[in-house]
Order: C-alpha cells, then sequence, then structure tokens
C-alpha cells in the first residue's frame, strides 16, 4: 500500500492529467466497464465477469462518443486482461485514453509530447530517466527493426518471430536518451487503425517508448466500416480462448464509423507513465495497493 | 506439466531430459501482440546457463527431483561419499558438481542431497556450518595499516577473513550463502 505522501502524489498526477485535457477543450467521458462483446483483437484474454466480460480498453464505447459528441474526448479508467502479470503487467490498470476529431497519429505524437512535458512542468519530473527536451526520437518499425534485430520487418513477420525481437532486440534501445516514437506499424498488427496512403502494408500506427518502456499506443483511426468489418472477421479467426467462440460484430460500433471522418486516439498506460516519473523500474511500487496486498 | 504462465523466478523445469533452474524472468507482451515468457535458466547438472522466449502455448516437464537427508563421509580423489541417513545407502557426488560447497563440508556433517532421475547432482548444505581454524596468523601488534580483519585458514581448506581475535584451535562459525564469518563459537 502506498504511503500517506504517495497516495497524494498518485492523486495528484491524474489531477494534472485531467486539467491538461480538460484546458484543451476535451471532454471527459465515462463508458461502461462491462461489455457484452469483447473487441475483436487476438493476444487479449478478457476476464468474464457474470455473463459479460471486463473491458480491457473502452476504445469501442470511445469511439461511439466520439462519432456522436464529434468533439475531442478523454477518459482516465481501469482495464483488466487476463494473465497479464510482471513488472510492467497488472492485471487490472489504469488506462488513460483520448480520441481526436479531425487529427492523425502525428497529432497524438505532438500531444504526447505536451502531455508530458506539462506533467514534467508541474511535478519535478527528476525521477525521469531521459531528457523531455525536444526532438524527441522517431523512428519507424522498419529502421528499428534494421537497425537493431539485422533482420528485416517483412521476414520477422514471415517467420513469426515479430514480438521476440522486438522485445529482445528493439525495445531496449527505445526511449533511452529521450522518449522515441517507434510508428508506420505493419498493417497485420493494427486492426482498429488506418492504412497509410502512401505505403502499402503500413499502418498509421505508433507506440511511446521511454526507457525500452511502451507507454502508448495510438493511431489514425480506421473509419471505413467496410475495412473494418473485414478486419474483425480475420481477428475473430485468429482468437483463442474463453472470447473464440463469439462471432457477433459489434455492429454499433461498426455502424458509428459512417459518422466518423478524420480521426484519432490513443491509450496509455498511467501506472507505467507514473512509474517513469517517481523513477521507479516496477509496476507494483505505484500502485496503490499492488498485486500482493489485495488481501482484505 | 507446467504451463508457460506457470513459469516464474526458481521454477524448475524439464528440457531435453535435463533440470533447468529458472534464475531470471519477466514477463512480456508488446501492444497489440502476445504473451512472451522470457527466462534465464540453469542446467542443474552442467551448470551451463541459457536464456529463452517462450510463448503462451508452451508446455514443459516436471523435473524428478528429490532431496534426501544424508552423511558427509569422506573423499577419495574426485569422489565425495555420501550416506543416506535412513537407509543407510551411500552414494558419491564428483567435485564438480559440488562446486563452492565443497569449501564448507565438514567429516559427518548432516545435509540435503538433490537427487534428479536416482542419481544425484546437488547439495543443499546448512545456512550455518562450524569449522576448526587449522591456520591463523597472529595479529601483528601495533599493525597500523588500518585492517580489522586478517586472514585465516579453516579446516576444508578455506581461506576467509575474520576479526583479529581468532586464533588457531577456535571453532568459528560461517555463513554458506556468503561464505563470510559469522561469529566464534564457544564448545
Amino acid at each position: 500500500m502506498l504511503d500517506a505522501k504517495g497516495v497524494q502524489s498518485r492523486a495528484a498526477f491524474f489531477q494534472a492529467i485531467r486539467s491538461f485535457f480538460i484546458d484543451r477543450c476535451f471532454l471527459e467521458v465515462d463508458t461502461p466497464i462491462r461489455q457484452p462483446l469483447v473487441i475483436p483483437e487476438q493476444n487479449i484474454s478478457h476476464i468474464p465477469s457474470a455473463a459479460q466480460f471486463l473491458q480491457s480498453s473502452p476504445e469501442l464505447y470511445m469511439k461511439r462518443l466520439l462519432a456522436g459528441c464529434g468533439r475531442d474526448i478523454f477518459q482516465i479508467c481501469r482495464c483488466f486482461r487476463h494473465g497479464e502479470c510482471g513488472r510492467l503487467h497488472l492485471e487490472e490498470f489504469v488506462m488513460l485514453e483520448w480520441y481526436r476529431v479531425d487529427a492523425d497519429y502525428f497529432d497524438l505524437m505532438s500531444d504526447c509530447e505536451d502531455l508530458l512535458i506539462f506533467l514534467q512542468g508541474a511535478f519535478s519530473g527528476e525521477g525521469l530517466p531521459v531528457s523531455l527536451q525536444q526532438p524527441w526520437e522517431r523512428l519507424t518499425v522498419a529502421e528499428a527493426f534494421t537497425r537493431y534485430s539485422s533482420v528485416s520487418v517483412s521476414d520477422a513477420l514471415q517467420e513469426d518471430i515479430f514480438d521476440e525481437l522486438l522485445v529482445e532486440k528493439v525495445e531496449p534501445h527505445l526511449g533511452i536518451e529521450c522518449p522515441t516514437f517507434l510508428y508506420d506499424y505493419p498493417l497485420a498488427l493494427a486492426s482498429l487503425a488506418r492504412q497509410k496512403t502512401t505505403e502499402e502494408g503500413v499502418a498509421e500506427r505508433f507506440e511511446l517508448y521511454i526507457s525500452g518502456v511502451e507507454l502508448g499506443n495510438g493511431f489514425s483511426e480506421l473509419t471505413d466500416k467496410k475495412t473494418q468489418r473485414q478486419r474483425f472477421v480475420e481477428e475473430y479467426s485468429r482468437m483463442e480462448g474463453e472470447c473464440s467462440g463469439q462471432k457477433r460484430l459489434p455492429e454499433k460500433f461498426l455502424a458509428a464509423l459512417d459518422s466518423l471522418d478524420r480521426a484519432a486516439g490513443i491509450a496509455m498506460g498511467l501506472d507505467r507513465l507514473l512509474m517513469l516519473f517517481w523513477g521507479e523500474n516496477e509496476l507494483k511500487n505505484v500502485v496503490t495497493f499492488s498485486c500482493e496486498e489485495l488481501d482484505l | 506439466m507446467f504451463a508457460a504462465s506457470d513459469l516464474r523466478k526458481g521454477l524448475k523445469i524439464q528440457i531435453d531430459g535435463a533440470p533447468y533452474i529458472i534464475t531470471k524472468f519477466e514477463f512480456s507482451k508488446p501492444g497489440k501482440g502476445q504473451s512472451l515468457y522470457r527466462c534465464k535458466m540453469r542446467n542443474m547438472i552442467t551448470g551451463n546457463q541459457f536464456s529463452q522466449t517462450y510463448r503462451s502455448n508452451e508446455k514443459f516437464e516436471k523435473p524428478d527431483l528429490s532431496e534426501r537427508k544424508m552423511q558427509y563421509l569422506y573423499n577419495q580423489g574426485d569422489e565425495y561419499h555420501f550416506m543416506d541417513t535412513e537407509n543407510y545407502e551411500q552414494t558419491f557426488i564428483t567435485t564438480e558438481q559440488l562446486g563452492d560447497n565443497i569449501k564448507f563440508l565438514q567429516d559427518n556433517m548432516e545435509l540435503n542431497v538433490l537427487f534428479f532421475d536416482d542419481k544425484p547432482i546437488d547439495v543443499t548444505l546448512p545456512i550455518f556450518v562450524n569449522l576448526l581454524v587449522t591456520i591463523a596468523e597472529p595479529w601483528a601488534k601495533g599493525d597500523t595499516s588500518g585492517n580489522d580483519t586478517k586472514p585465516v585458514t579453516v579446516e576444508s581448506g578455506y581461506e576467509l577473513q575474520v576479526p583479529p581475535f581468532v586464533v588457531e584451535g577456535d571453532k568459528i562459525q560461517i555463513d554458506t550463502r556468503t561464505g563470510e564469518y559469522v561469529t566464534r563459537v564457544k564448545e
């Protein structure tokens, strides 16, 4: 359990993030934590709750709101992912998601820079292992694989070793001197992101890294209903586990895409961000109650 | 069988017929990617280390390991002989397998011997052992070097640093985890 000073600092951190977005005219929204359908995405194991599931992300509800409200929105909420436990993973964690209309993934990168620099000003940020002085590094996935893994992205995908190379060879080099934006992901790894018009097979998706720690995943939203439907069907075919029987598509979400034109959204793990600001290297040192302290 | 999600530091698994202990473990999962279980392991027989990343669908056999309480009898060259204190069965372990543990062996000492598929592969020493000091230089009076310890050798041949008041013939307690002096023992 955090001590009184820790609880206070954690609260101040979240409040500062809220004020950052409210000052920029983002609307704070809330969405159901329990969902009858899971986001069709392989590699995420959901925690059942009665006949529903605890959310792994508020993404689909947020995008329906974005379409419905037609203005920038944000939310700080709890997300749940079964079986993800470790130094940098918690089964229950705090997520910050923000979505913008008439924006793309480069706008989100600028938001990230503004947010972190704002937080550094609000708090000392002296625990941060890197300097936030701009410019931050921007590296495409293709460049990163060539530079650090000596295997090209296409070979890595073909040989089915993309994740292993990313984690073992690439990530340790990201966000070392300054934060790194790793961007332009293979389309196959970005089920809800828009395809880059100038490059086939590449999606407008990025991840922000500091000290090898992945902080946030953002992308230009895929707003084409037909393509999104097709991608969901493909994801279903690759899904395993308790949700693999789910065949019903999130039709209301798909219908909402008709009202969305250019949009972009990002999810950022706030426990991880706080961990970096406090100069800690394990999530359990920054959450109010760690996994080992859950018992009442 | 163990699943990948069972992997953690300290777990013992069997790979290619050999027992391994996981010495370092990290769960990783890149955004939108799959769960990866990154392990650093030590072969419990050869001591060789290697790193491997596993996916969630991997399964691992549980090595057949058992511990028996035994007494150290004597050594003959590279063979260190032990006797089971319950059924008096004898077995030996090689110098190489014993590694640093040799420094703390004492005749008739009771300890736990680890067996893999009925073959002894390692010993677990008591945390503290009392050993006789066999060589100790007298403390040079007026030593101004500022050192507050001096080297001595104990009956097993192991050399360590102790406070100046320890003399030949003393029994001293040693922490086998660190190899360091704990206290002088009166018997």
